[in-house]
């Protein structure tokens, strides 16, 4: 027995002696850096929502929202170091949902089955980023596309954060810009005579109007002790363009209705703090608040907080509630109560006066060994939240999350 | 003004946060978990997605990450 460990120990020896004469040889290989290009990971993402009330702008103010939306997003990330030590981080994003909206069949309600029935919504992205340690900077740059039946978006961003020399405060700021194209479609009774209704063979001559949205946002982080970092962030945005939605009906107190109007500009600031505590061992606190207030007269007060809980080091049971407080757009009034004076006017409930509440709970597993013993699946994440809101719409969320490392 | 007050306390809250105790990396395990990300989870993705449709109020928590109008 003696002979056989002291043949391990010598073994181990000569190994690490002959480590020892590579890096010597070579100088420090810990110091080595592969530059090829390298795969980070892959997160996958699938979710169905749904959704019913009955208050649907589209039927102004009366009528079912019911809604259902299969939502899929597939993201891969790859990283490479370059020659000045900078890494830089490449991600694609692709996402497809599949919805289909009760309302939007009311578009054209003599129909059995209007153009905006059911639709797909398709919006990759690409993004790159370029973190330079040197320097503590990150530099980024992004394109978005977004297309619907009816919409079409391209989106540019680009960001720069800077890290304190101890790690423990980062500043960022980014810009976006969102180019969007509107295909006006009417509802089917508000039409021209020689209008098109906007379906697949009766598109010639429909008006596209333009929605364009800027923003900015300025973040910054701080660690403040071993247990507690907190962020703070503004994010004020700007709109311009056709900012009413062509198809939403407004009934009028004296009995007319036409489509919805609204503002061609509006300006926007949410000011966001989050706060995540980590107390004893097992308990982590993820708080958010966000105060908002627009010029279309709509204040809002939002506050989440979500307790995940390490049943052990690789199981957590995360629980969730969300309450977003707003009052209603200057331009917001309900079925039959608009002036027909009036200059602007909507029906549109999500402009309403509410309170909103999700709330549900999380199950997060990342075993060492990865998920089935599949080494690369590094972790899995369920979600299910119910959603509440106070003139009656209720919603449920589904998510699923894979994470491939 | 009173947005602009508030604008003012924020700024000026953000400039002491950095004045606070300094944390070495040894001492970041805690600060280094996942579940302390100041950010929303992959998972969350299409639930900021129905917020931001649902709701009048959107912005300061990454905003519009793809376009869409969220019409219906």
């Amino acid at each position: 027995m003696k002979k056989i460990l002291l043949a391990i120990g010598l073994y181990c020896s000569f190994l690490n002696a002959g480590k020892a004469q590579l890096s010597t040889y070579y100088g420090d290989t810990t110091n080595f850096k592969k530059r090829t290009l390298k795969f980070e990971e892959i997160n996958i993402v699938s979710g169905y929502y749904f959704q019913d009330g009955n208050n649907s702008a589209i039927t102004g103010g009366i009528g079912t929202e019911q809604l259902t939306d299969f939502a899929n997003s597939f993201d891969i990330t790859f990283s490479k170091i370059d020659r000045y030590n900078r890494l830089h981080t490449f991600n694609v994003d692709f996402n497809i949902d599949r919805y289909t909206s009760a309302s939007s069949d009311n578009i054209d309600p003599l129909t059995r089955s209007s153009a905006s029935k059911s639709d797909t919504h398709i919006y990759p992205s690409i993004n790159w980023s370029v973190k330079d340690d040197a320097t503590r900077t990150t530099k980024s740059l992004g394109y978005a596309f977004s297309t619907e039946y009816d919409y079409r978006s391209h989106g540019f961003n680009g960001g720069l954060t800077f890290l304190s020399k101890d790690k423990n405060t980062e500043y960022a700021i980014k810009g976006s810009a969102y180019l969007d194209t509107y295909m006006c479609i009417l509802p089917s009774e508000l039409r021209p005579a020689d209008y098109p209704s906007g379906a697949n063979r009766d598109k010639a001559g429909i008006a596209y109007k333009p929605r364009n949205t800027f923003s900015g946002s300025f973040s910054v982080a701080q660690v403040i002790n071993q247990r507690l970092q907190v962020m703070g962030i503004i994010e004020p945005g700007f709109q311009e363009g056709l900012l009413s939605t062509p198809f939403h009906r407004v009934y009028f107190s004296n009995g007319n209705h036409t489509t919805e109007k609204l503002p061609s500009t509006k300006i926007k600031l949410p000011i966001g703090l989050r706060v995540s505590y980590f107390g004893g061992d097992k308990l982590v606190v993820r708080g958010f608040y966000r105060f908002y207030v627009d010029d279309w007269g709509m204040v809002a007060h939002t506050a989440n907080i979500e307790i995940p809980y390490k049943i052990s080091p690789f199981f957590s049971v995360m629980p969730f509630y969300r309450v977003n407080n707003q009052s209603a757009a200057k331009y917001f009034n309900k079925y039959g109560a608009h002036d027909p004076s009036e200059t602007y006017y909507t029906s549109d409930y999500d402009l309403s006066k509410f309170i909103s509440e999700f709330v549900g709970v999380g199950l997060r597993m990342a075993p060492p060994g990865g998920i089935a013993h599949v080494v690369n699946w590094n972790s899995m994440e369920l979600r299910y939240g119910y959603y509440h809101r106070s003139n009656g719409m209720i919603g449920h969320s589904v998510s699923l999350q894979i994470k491939i490392k | 003004m009173k947005y602009l007050n508030l604008l003012i306390f924020f700024v000026c809250a953000v400039g002491l946060m950095s004045s606070c105790t300094s944390v070495k990396e040894y001492q970041k395990s805690r600060i280094n978990d996942s579940d302390m990300e100041l950010s929303s989870r992959k998972s969350e993705k299409f639930e900021q997605a129905f917020y931001l449709y649902r709701e009048g109020a959107s912005g300061a928590n990454g905003g519009k990450s793809g376009g869409g109008c969220g019409c219906n």
